[in-house]
């Protein structure tokens, strides 16, 4: 079934091996250190991405503070940081190909990676099914 | 949230549907990009089916146009179609809207679909001439059938000679089979393209028939999306932002539209604009800096002053640019004059330039 805004939800791609925010970014947590981008359902709604603008590297943010934005034709939004923790690098990749976001949002769309700061804050995250609740999906 | 004739095929082509006007409208199907992309260089569809469409009849129906717009409307012949736009008393624009001359008595007026009762209660207040007023807007549909391939695909689908309609006229006759089908050369991309009002239980056959016809030219629906992208690099304006209840045509760059050679609504105080100049201007602007601008921002003098804002901005697909419009001060107005855009607390550099942003091939 299709809803009502016309994405179908239920085909949307949530990867069960992510972690998720409210603010629709999705989480990889590998080591200590966590790599973010935004889930499919966010770059469907923002549309054609334009570019991503990230000029926080180094700095230490804490959660839920913004260290970006991503700009769509349509829109403008900001990034925020799903935990606590220092900006080690900018997906240097999207400043020539911001689209890879619309296209593969969890691979080749990734947008930083982040030191983990607070081991505790990964499990306020939202598991996938979790995230489906969230957007409405079944 | 109303629907328009075309929602369910809106919906199993697995649109993007978006609240505007009240209307739940198709905002984008494949991309923005590639919808934009189709019109520029191919052709494409938009139900624009939310529009408002009132016919106005009667001996006195061009008096009352006269008197509420502010082009001329006794220019108009049967079958052709004006641009032009309603002054409200304080300086600013009710809407702007197309006006088709249908006969000698009959008139179509085609407004924005946010002031369609705004419209109807405004020129109902100047109706002291006894015109009749039909609000057709509920029982129309109306497609823009877009791009340079427009004509190849819908030529053959009617007995319209379509291939000699002027731009800015229209004819009236049996489209799809279907009668009693409005098809003017007009449009609001820049692309060259029809607009073709019919009635609402022959919409999605008429939509079908356009879709298998451009098959072969690789036709695409467009959503709200790429309207808005494809206006803006004409530098069209848009109701709502670039002008409004408080912005005068003539500060919005519709001089053009503005005849003084006859009496309407505010005319005396436009007027006096128009001789003696106004404080600020719509102008188009460039980025020279990495930015998008969007409705609201501050627009910046060297010195860091305000000195305007932002009413639209989007980044251009054709040009790859990102473009806006904004009101300035009059100083600022100029052609290459270097302005800043305030984009999240920093000064982007820009520049004035000459409309429109895309110029056809």
């Amino acid at each position: 079934m299709s809803t009502s805004d016309g994405l179908n939800r239920n085909t949307m791609s949530i990867p069960q091996e992510l972690k998720y925010t409210k603010d629709h970014e999705w989480v990889k947590v590998a080591g200590d250190e966590v790599t973010v981008g935004i889930t499919d359902f966010a770059q469907g709604e923002l549309g054609d991405i334009v570019y991503v603008e990230v000029e926080t590297v180094g700095e230490t943010l804490d959660q839920e503070t913004i260290f970006g934005t991503i700009e769509a034709v349509k829109t403008v939004s900001d990034l925020f940081m799903p935990i606590s923790g220092e900006v080690l690098e900018v997906n240097a990749d999207l400043e020539s190909n911001p689209e890879s976001i619309n296209s593969d949002p969890y691979g080749a769309g990734w947008i930083v990676r982040i030191k983990i700061q607070d081991d505790s804050q990964l499990d306020g995250l939202l598991t996938d099914t979790q995230y489906k609740e969230e957007i409405g999906a079944q | 949230m109303k629907k328009t004739a075309l929602y369910d095929i809106h919906e199993s082509l697995g649109a993007k549907m978006v609240p505007f006007a009240g209307y739940d409208m198709p905002v984008s199907y494949s991309g923005i990009r590639l919808e934009h992309e189709a019109v520029r260089n191919g052709v494409g569809v938009f139900d624009v089916s939310h529009m408002g469409e009132f016919i106005l009849k009667g001996d006195n129906a061009l008096d009352l146009i006269q008197m509420v717009t502010s082009n001329d409307a006794s220019k108009l012949v049967p079958g052709k179609v004006q641009y032009t736009c309603m002054p409200n008393e304080d300086g600013g624009i009710v809407d702007d809207l197309l006006v088709y001359m249908l006969d000698e008595h009959t008139y179509m007026l085609v407004v924005n679909a946010s002031n369609i009762d705004k419209d109807w209660d405004w020129i109902s207040k100047h109706n002291t001439m006894g015109v009749e007023m039909h609000n057709i807007s509920d029982k129309t549909t109306l497609l823009a059938v877009q791009g340079p391939k427009a004509l190849q695909v819908i030529e053959s689908l009617t007995e319209m000679d379509l291939v000699n309609q002027k731009y800015y006229s229209f004819d009236k006759g049996v489209f799809c089979g279907h009668e009693n089908v409005l098809v003017s050369s007009t449009g609001y991309t820049g692309a060259g393209g029809f607009e073709i009002y019919l009635e609402n239980q022959h919409a999605e056959d008429i939509w079908n028939q356009i879709f298998s016809k451009g098959e072969a030219m690789n036709i695409k629906p467009v959503g709200l999306g790429a309207r808005d992208t494809l206006r803006l690099e004409m530098g069209f304006c848009l109701y709502g932002n670039d002008i409004d209840d408080t912005t005068s045509p003539i500060e919005a760059g519709l001089g053009w539209i503005t005849k003084f050679s006859k009496e309407f609504v505010n005319c005396k105080a436009l007027e006096h604009q128009k001789l003696n100049g106004v404080d600020k201007k719509l102008v188009g602007f460039e980025l020279k800096e990495k930015g998008i601008p969007r409705q609201g921002y501050p627009i910046l003098n060297e010195q860091n002053e305000n000195i305007g804002a932002v009413t639209s901005g989007t980044m251009s697909p054709s040009l790859n640019t990102a473009i806006g419009l904004g009101y300035v001060y009059n100083d600022f107005s100029t052609p290459d004059t270097e302005i800043f855009i305030e984009i999240r607390g920093k000064a982007i550099r820009s520049k004035v330039v000459k409309l429109p942003f895309y110029k056809s091939k």
